[in-house]
């Protein structure tokens, strides 16, 4: 992170950013929704004093009430509690899957638009491939080959995003290279790697950033979706997909079970979007 | 046009062979227990001997040097053979032949009514003069971006077929079975179409052409239909190639919350069972739909933007 500090246009960020909120009531209420996204990851109790795992028979499929806000479940487990405690395997699988991507492919997005040449050719033709196979259906032959549970489809929900963040690295590193100070940087004679990593990675870092957060929205769909058909967490454990799963047997009768925890993961995705957005645009207009 | 065309159809074969090579080495070289999973028959994992997992890699040639498997697995796919189904003995390729029709009728219908309702909207947003509409169609597609789609087809199940009672909940009997999986399939594409082709109309009513037109009199509504449209449903066309495997990925799920046969429920149950032949079979075709989507495309594109076959510049 201290490299986004050590960027040349950072003193003026924390004010610009509570102006653009201010500016758009949207995004302080996304940014809202995540900040209580990552409060249930972290400290779940705060939020919900009762056990995921634990349910009272007699409270069975209870819809939504004042002492329920999100009803209970067949064994009258309630459903809040559960999707709280959710969020927590749910957040951490996608933040895994972001950092999975985001690493090896701003690496070989560094290397491909510093070497350049056939090095350049050969790593982007093999993104170009990862970009032809449907993403999820790359996860799936992953998980095929890794094995079932929440840390192996984060692993493989990741991988998809390898290219696409080569692709936005390198695509940085083509237009700072070509910048005034880092021929400066050159010409005063900084060796290479040194302009690499002083120079080129913090300027080409920003929109790397804006699309690590667009791949976040992404990567929680596609965790809920392996979670939902059934590769991620084995039950009782709650996982955001799993518990939409898990309530589509109720469907005529207990709408709660499979609206709520799903309604959940759509709003945590469209304020991750939202904040994304807002990122972007940030980036874009700074000089 | 026939050098553009050899060149197209070039750059697909070389895009199949790798993504061929590429679920090869995911499959077969990430350490993992498919040979026992295989022995036990795609099964409930038993006690397996290790004379029977022997004859299990004999059986599938994994007990050959990986470069030779490759090889002879490459050469038997080029001939049209991906390999027999671990867990019904059924050749990959019958298989497939056998649940592709109902995939592709979903898959079909999503994909014509994604490009209809995407470009509804997008157009919509663009010709409309009232603020508050235009505000209303174009965050529609975030919102479409932003839904999963398993959750997205149960709500419309429980809406329409359990509430209303208008059209069944599940199965693949006749077209009213097929209005609510092709609707929940269509949505995630038809947003990004939506957010693409209103993003490239906004841009295009910026262009030279479109003040000249408006300055000899013609009607807003015919520059945006007739002179925009043309020229911004590019940039869409192109994102609707890469998003056709998407639409076969995501029968997947669809199938599953809809109960209908077809090749995304074959996934999901190969997947669960580790059919690792019938996996990669799997991505291939998903390969395979993207290149042939791709290719339509690239034919598409000469007839909109004429400058592509004679090699002039344009923005890819």
């Amino acid at each position: 992170m201290s490299l986004v500090e050590r960027a040349p246009r950072a003193p003026h960020r924390a004010g610009s950013a509570l102006r653009a909120v201010a500016r758009a009531p949207g995004l302080l209420l996304s940014v809202v929704v995540l900040v209580l996204v990552a409060v249930a990851a972290l400290a779940p109790s705060l939020l919900t004093g009762q056990d995921p795992l634990t349910g009272v028979p007699a409270d069975k499929l209870l819809p939504p009430s004042a002492e329920h806000p999100f009803g209970t479940d067949q064994l009258g487990r309630d459903l809040l509690t559960r999707t709280v405690h959710g969020t927590g395997p749910t957040l951490r699988a996608a933040l895994l899957a972001v950092a999975v991507g985001l690493i090896p492919g701003s690496l070989l997005g560094l290397l491909a638009g510093a070497l350049g040449g056939a090095v350049d050719d050969l790593l982007m033709r093999f993104a170009d491939v990862l970009l032809a196979i449907p993403g999820l259906l790359l996860s799936l032959a992953l998980i095929t080959a890794l094995g079932f549970g929440t840390t192996r489809v984060a692993v493989a929900v990741g991988v998809v995003g390898v290219a696409g963040f080569a692709r936005v690295m390198r695509a940085q590193v083509l237009r700072v290279r070509e910048s005034a100070y880092v021929e400066a940087a050159h010409a005063s004679g900084t060796r290479w790697s040194g302009v690499l990593l002083r120079h080129v990675l913090p300027g080409a870092w920003g929109p790397v950033a804006v699309f690590a957060a667009v791949e976040f929205g992404t990567v929680v769909l596609a965790i809920s979706s392996l979670s939902f058909l059934g590769y991620g967490a084995t039950p009782p454990q709650p996982e955001w997909g799993s518990l939409v799963a898990g309530g589509r047997d109720y469907l005529a009768t207990s709408w709660w079970l499979t609206t709520l925890p799903g309604l959940t993961i759509a709003l945590t995705v469209l304020a991750a979007n939202r904040v994304a957005r807002a990122l972007d645009h940030e980036t874009r207009e700074a000089p | 046009m026939g050098r553009y065309l050899t060149r197209r159809l070039l750059q697909a074969v070389l895009v199949l062979w790798a993504a061929y090579t590429v679920s090869f080495a995911v499959l077969y070289l990430l350490p993992g227990d498919a040979v026992e999973i295989m022995a036990a028959g795609g099964g409930e994992i038993t006690e397996v001997t290790d004379e029977q997992l022997d004859a299990v890699r004999a059986e599938y040639g994994l007990d050959a040097p990986l470069a030779e498997q490759y090889l002879d697995r490459l050469g038997a796919a080029l001939t049209g053979d991906l390999g027999t189904s671990v867990q019904t003995g059924e050749r990959v390729t019958a298989l497939i032949a056998e649940q592709l029709p109902a995939t592709l009728r979903l898959t079909a219908s999503a994909g014509a009514l994604a490009l209809l309702l995407g470009s509804a909207v997008a157009l919509a947003g663009a010709h409309t003069r009232r603020p508050w509409l235009r505000q209303t169609l174009l965050s529609l597609p975030a919102l479409g971006a932003s839904a999963p789609t398993f959750w997205v087809g149960l709500l419309l199940i429980q809406l329409v077929s359990f509430r209303w009672g208008l059209l069944p909940a599940i199965g693949d009997q006749g077209w009213q079975s097929l209005v609510l999986p092709a609707l929940t399939l269509a949505l995630p594409t038809s947003a990004v179409l939506a957010q693409v082709f209103a993003k490239s109309l906004r841009d295009a009513w910026e262009e030279p052409y479109v003040a000249t037109a408006l300055a000899k009199g013609a009607s807003p509504a015919r520059v945006t239909f007739r002179h925009a449209a043309r020229n911004a449903s590019l940039p869409a066309l192109t994102v609707f190639g890469v998003l056709v495997g998407n639409l076969l990925a995501g029968s997947v799920v669809v199938e599953t919350v809809f109960s209908r046969t077809g090749v995304g429920r074959v996934t999901a149950t190969s997947v669960t069972v580790q059919d690792i032949p019938v996996v990669q079979g799997l991505v291939v075709l998903g390969a395979v739909a993207f290149v042939l989507a791709n290719l339509a495309v690239d034919l598409v594109y000469p007839f909109l933007d004429p400058r592509v076959t004679t090699g002039g510049a344009v923005a890819r």
